[in-house]
């Protein structure tokens, strides 16, 4: 079975490759930088979909790293077991909603919440950034994050428990009888689990690089590219689903596919690393290094 | 594992024998557009019940239409953008357009204080859509809209951000009205769009510009409606301002007749009839003159025949406009060039 899915990612990394070379010979590494996506004089350039997939993913993990983090060091150094189980049980929940679900939750109720409090609050007093230029839409790159953001947590939360609870005792209470803090404990043992949450963040990457229905509701859907959180923009994924199904000329649906094609390369590369790191800590245990 | 691979491999066999099945005798297989699956499956069922006969159509969209029709894994095609001569040379036989229905563009906006019905004329749209009109009290605007206050507030312009042919309708006609965007744009089911935001789908548009007060966007009509959303009228050709409606449209396609008569894929956009809206569009079946199989052929032939004829009875519940007398005409004289090894299936 382990060896049948290396023959499927290969077939798949294979016939994306095949239905990618009119693009990859038409366009070769411009197609990587440059920001032209016309269907109708058939130019293609996936920079702003590299940048949105980026930019969105990025925003993700800035939000959701601390969050997740800071819930899983509570619920396996500080909470009593009963707390720590309802919450461990509510965060896994929350990996069981359905993408779409958190797409229309971030239309329907993020974007206005957005629109009306939050985006006029950043104009007006960070404004001077250039992050936060902009007209109040509601839906954009912030939406995206933050929607991506509450996505990602589970994975993160989940791993890090894992990882942090596979930490020996010996390290915090050595720690302790040299006398350090609670605190100071913590940090030792969250330094010496550093390989293993940076596995659990790459997983949460890998995620959000690859998110598609939530981001294609929420971010706005343009191929320009701006400085600021507040514009719209769009992912590798979110123009694929958008245009796949009527791509009417041989080359346009081509360079969708070679952008499927970077999307599976950059995944693949995420989710190796990740695999590396947390195998490292946690000695080989595949459940964990499994469970995203 | 032995126990995996067993069941995957009856998975696989159930599918493949559900495959099969489609190819039977008594049922065709199409696939396409999205935009009038409402009407087409109301006709499969009618026709189902009326025959016995049942056809399969999955709505997977204009473009992967085209390639199942392409690739000759269905009976018949489905689209909303009719096929340029480019592509129709890249099918191994000929195929020949039949248009069914036709829909209408509603122009939507969200301006929660405006009293009276936007008035817009074809400048405005394109010049909102290219970024250059950016608020609501512009110049042009308020000179289409004597007498009325419009508010200081900037426009957001929404557009579909998957491909559609309905952007394709809206695209289609924007170059027929304006030369920078024929230039600059063009038309196509989806486009590189030099202002706004896009929403996936009719609903994610007509949901854009529900909770968003200054946007503005294109939907078809039955969005529109459903969604209750202020609808513009749009000065036609002749000078009239128009509201989207299943009259207008017909009187749209009617208007063309002739040019369709020549060429079935002619666009309907801009009508020049007084009573014509101008942002409408037909959808087509897309059939091979010369099938392979006659009582295929048959069946299907005498499908469209009656879809052209009593099933344009149900298209005006359905938001639908239904195809005009002398289009029709248009259509039985396709089905009449159609055969199946070289004889003909439908008289």
């Amino acid at each position: 079975m382990a060896l049948a899915v290396f023959v499927v990612v290969a077939l798949i990394a294979w016939e994306m490759a095949r239905g990618a070379m009119p693009s990859i010979q038409a366009f070769g590494w411009r197609f990587l930088v440059s920001t032209d996506w016309d269907p109708v004089a058939e130019k293609f350039g996936a920079l702003p979909y590299l940048f949105g997939t980026a930019v969105s993913s990025t925003l993700a993990l800035l939000l959701a790293v601390p969050l997740g983090l800071g819930t899983a060091v509570y619920l396996v150094e500080l909470a009593p077991a009963s707390v720590g189980a309802a919450v461990g049980f509510v965060v896994e929940l929350l990996a069981a909603i359905p993408s779409i679900v958190y797409g229309l939750w971030g239309l329907f109720v993020l974007a206005p919440f957005l629109r009306a409090a939050v985006e006029p609050w950043l104009i007006a007093h960070l404004g001077f950034l250039p992050l936060f230029r902009g007209y109040p839409f509601g839906i954009g790159m912030l939406n995206a994050g933050i929607v991506l953001a509450v996505m990602v947590v589970p994975t993160i939360v989940s791993i890090s428990r894992e990882v942090l609870a596979s930490m020996p005792r010996s390290l915090r209470e050595a720690a302790l009888a040299l006398g350090a803090t609670r605190a100071e404990a913590i940090a030792v043992t969250l330094d010496a689990a550093r390989p293993g949450i940076l596995g659990a963040v790459i997983l949460a990457l890998g995620r959000a690089l690859g998110e598609t229905m939530a981001v294609t509701m929420v971010i706005g859907n343009t191929n320009r590219i701006s400085a600021s959180l507040l514009a719209p923009g769009a992912t590798m994924a979110s123009i694929i689903a958008n245009e796949f199904t009527e791509a009417t000329g041989k080359l346009y649906l081509s360079a969708l596919i070679e952008i499927a094609f970077v999307l599976l390369a950059a995944t693949l590369i995420v989710n190796a690393g990740a695999r590396l790191l947390v195998t490292r800590t946690t000695g080989g245990r595949r459940d964990v290094a499994g469970a995203a | 594992m032995n126990d995996k691979l067993r069941s995957l491999s009856v998975i696989a066999a159930l599918l493949l024998s559900a495959a099969a099945g489609t190819s039977s005798a008594q049922t065709l297989t199409g696939a396409g557009a999205t935009f009038p699956y409402p009407i087409y499956s109301k006709w499969f069922d009618l026709y189902h019940q009326k025959t016995g006969i049942e056809i399969n159509y999955q709505s997977i969209g204009s473009g992967a239409g085209i390639q199942q029709v392409k690739a000759g894994t269905v009976d018949f095609g489905a689209s909303d953008a009719a096929l340029s001569n480019d592509r129709l040379k890249e099918m191994p036989r000929k195929v020949v357009h039949i248009p069914t229905v036709g829909g209408a563009l509603a122009i939507v906006y969200n301006l929660p204080d405006l009293k009276a019905k936007l008035r817009l004329t074809p400048e405005i749209v394109a010049g909102i859509y290219m970024g250059q009109i950016t608020t609501w009290n512009d110049k042009a605007i308020a000179a289409a809209n004597p007498g009325v206050a419009l508010p200081p507030a900037p426009i957001l312009p929404v557009h579909r951000s998957d491909g559609s042919g309905t952007t394709n309708i809206f695209t289609t006609y924007l170059s027929a009205v304006s030369v920078p965007w024929r230039e600059l744009v063009g038309a196509n089911t989806s486009v590189s769009w030099p202002a706004g935001v896009g929403g996936k789908g009719n609903e994610g548009v007509a949901g854009l510009v529900r909770q968003t007060p200054g946007s503005m966007g294109y939907v078809e009509l039955a969005y529109a409606k459903q969604n209750r959303l202020a609808v513009a009228a749009v000065r036609n050709r002749s000078g009239k301002f128009v509201e989207p409606s299943l009259a207008s449209t017909t009187a749209a396609v009617a208007a063309s007749a002739a040019a369709l008569a020549k060429d079935v894929r002619t666009p309907i956009v801009n009508s020049a009839a007084p009573d014509a809206y101008p942002i409408c569009g037909l959808t087509y079946l897309l059939v091979y003159q010369d099938m392979k199989d006659p009582a295929r052929a048959k069946m299907l032939a005498d499908f469209i025949g009656w879809a052209i004829h009593d099933g344009q009875e149900v298209a005006e519940r359905l938001d639908y406009a239904r195809l005009p007398e002398a289009v029709v005409k248009v259509d039985e004289a396709t089905l009449r060039t159609l055969s199946a090894s070289g004889k003909k299936v439908w008289q």
